[in-house]
């Protein structure tokens, strides 16, 4: 069945009984449950969307005695604030899916990365851990989970900055491979999934793949939560179905003059308005880790683009040489062509750049900057130029 | 500037004296003190038995933990996009004319800081800022100007 509209859906934030779902989980063989997750098709829900019951298939397949579960909860992509807002109301479920995930893979110690940004949230958190530890000891299963904190730089939600990042270091990604399933943190079999990815994991442990895969599409399975703000009378988290097109979300989110909406943060995609009918918000269309900003024709593109150049810049951890300079040109190169100190035709130069960044950068950073800056430019060249 | 004492020591008690304690102690040392000194980092890279050449090439590459004085509230207000539109400006104006600082000072009397900060996860309730941990959000000029003043009886 494939989806045709904008649906409501309740799960991630389901009221469950997390102690006999963990309790079914912990009967399962690890196999049963790397099955049900493969055969749900989920896709980690960070942005990458890797298939989440592969990466636990390969992590548990890994000979080791040690192996890591490391929950990524360090959402800095902008326009993101839903693994906040799961954390705050369900972090029951997070360290369960955490729990799970352990058992798939053979792991005994989870960690929860999180941003120091959300830092206010953890005094609740350290309550809710005690009991979630007192709780899946009762039921007899042995798993220990661990907070770490982030120190505000966005990189560090690149899956091996993050390991460096918990080692002590510099938060600078790594060559890969290897893959983090073989070496992850502490150079042991890790499987790194988003806050959101492990709660659904769980919840299809407790439903049922075949009831997942009733909900999307066959390249975009099930549900995820959306953040939604910008220009929109609606902003906050909303859960729904995916496979929907743009045009339907604006329709449910918009302000009646949409222009642009860009899908999946700075990292990812600007969609003008005359593409909303024809663009599924998924893994077929445009992939998204949830950020959703909407823009009204009252709102300057190029201070849109400009912001997030701005953003890359500072961001940009510097290692290699592709993303360092390729995003102070990019920013100094919009600048230029805007006061009118460089033709329009050097746009073309820029496009041609962040090409280049997409092959030559050594990560996800520098790899998706052009992303945003190619999917703007090629839409709003007049706003960019004038 | 201030004194180290046996803060150091106590952290490096409480987390280990291995290199996975580094950012840990850091952060702690700086959620007491609001930055890092010469003589603090001097004091971990001895409590790790590393070099502190390590420690400040650690420090200096995340954001929140500032080798540069800070004041004992930072305020981080929200650059990225939705803030942006939402009004970011109006509320940098209103605390600088507060706190008579600009973006990226320091009050004489070392009580606040005023920093510009990327995207901290409340772009539905744009604008917003975070003061020390605690965010706030749906700020207005009028609002913001409450929110310091409160600060400024603390
Ligand atoms: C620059 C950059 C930042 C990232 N930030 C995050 C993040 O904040 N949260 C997240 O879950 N994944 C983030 N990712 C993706 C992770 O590297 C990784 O793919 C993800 O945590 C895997 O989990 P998933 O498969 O469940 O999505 C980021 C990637 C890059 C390149
Ligand atoms: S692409 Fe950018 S963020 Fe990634 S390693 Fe290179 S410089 Fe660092
Ligand atoms: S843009 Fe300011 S909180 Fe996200």
């Amino acid at each position: 069945m494939e989806n045709t509209g904008l649906n409501k859906v309740d799960l991630i934030f389901e009221k469950i009984d997390n102690k006999e779902v963990l309790a079914k989980a912990f009967k399962m063989t690890k196999e049963e449950i790397i099955k049900e997750v493969l055969d749900s098709g989920l896709k980690g829900r960070g942005g990458a969307g890797f298939p989440t019951g592969m990466k636990w298939k390969f992590t548990s397949e890994e000979k080791s005695p040690e192996k890591y579960i490391v929950c990524n909860a360090d959402e800095g992509e902008p326009g993101t604030f839903k693994d906040r807002e799961i954390l705050d109301r369900v972090s029951n479920k997070v360290h369960g899916g955490m729990a799970i995930a352990g058992k798939a893979i053979g792991a005994k110690k989870g960690v929860v990365y999180l941003r120091g940004e959300y830092r206010y949230m953890l005094p609740k958190l350290m309550i809710e851990l005690t009991s979630f530890h007192k709780m899946i000891k009762e039921i007899g299963y042995d798993f220990n989970i661990e907070y770490r904190m982030g120190s505000g730089a966005y990189i560090c939600g690149e899956e091996s900055a993050l390991f460096e990042s918990i080692e002590g270091k510099r938060g600078e990604p790594r060559n890969k491979p290897p893959y983090p399933t073989v070496s992850g943190l502490f150079e042991k079999p890790t499987s790194i999934n988003n806050v959101e990815t492990l709660v659904t994991a769980m919840m299809i442990v407790k439903h049922g793949a075949k009831n997942f895969i009733q909900y999307g599409t066959k390249d975009s399975r099930g549900s995820k939560v959306f953040s939604v703000s910008g220009d929109t009378p609606t902003p906050g988290i909303f859960e729904l179905e995916l496979g929907m097109t743009v045009l339907q979300f604006v329709d449910e989110f918009g302000d009646g003059d949409t222009k642009a909406v860009q899908v999946g943060g700075a990292s990812g995609f600007c969609v003008p308005r005359k593409k909303f009918a024809e663009t599924i918000i998924g893994f077929e269309g445009v992939p998204t880790g949830g950020s959703m900003k909407l823009f009204n024709s009252s709102r300057s593109m190029y201070n849109v683009l400009h912001n997030y150049l701005d953003f890359f810049t500072e961001e940009s951890c510097g290692q290699c040489t592709p993303c360092r300079v390729g995003c102070q040109q990019l920013l100094k190169g919009v600048e230029k062509v805007k006061k009118g100190e460089a033709k329009s035709t050097y746009l073309n130069e820029l496009m041609k750049l962040a090409d280049s960044m997409k092959i030559a950068a050594k990560c996800g950073l520098g790899q998706s900057v052009g992303n945003a800056f190619k999917s703007i430019v090629g839409n709003f060249k007049e706003e960019i130029i004038y | 500037m201030y004194q180290v004492g046996n803060l150091v020591k106590e952290l490096s008690d409480k987390h280990g004296r291995v290199r996975e304690s580094l950012m840990p102690i850091l952060q702690e040392i700086v959620q007491k003190h609001n930055y890092l000194n010469d003589e603090a980092m001097v004091e971990v890279a001895r409590e790790l038995d590393i070099s502190a050449a390590e420690v400040y090439g650690t420090a200096s590459f995340y954001t929140f933990l500032d080798t540069q004085v800070k004041g004992k509230y930072v305020i981080r207000v929200c650059k990225t996009i939705t803030c942006s539109m939402k009004g970011k400006s109006d509320i940098i104006h209103t605390i600088e004319d507060m706190l008579k600082i600009r973006v990226g000072e320091t009050t004489t009397d070392k009580q606040f800081s005023l920093i510009e900060t990327n995207c901290i996860g409340w772009c539905h309730k744009a604008p917003a800022i975070l003061i020390n941990e605690l965010p706030y959000t749906e700020l207005t000029p009028e609002k913001v100007s409450e929110i310091i003043k409160d600060y400024m009886q603390k």
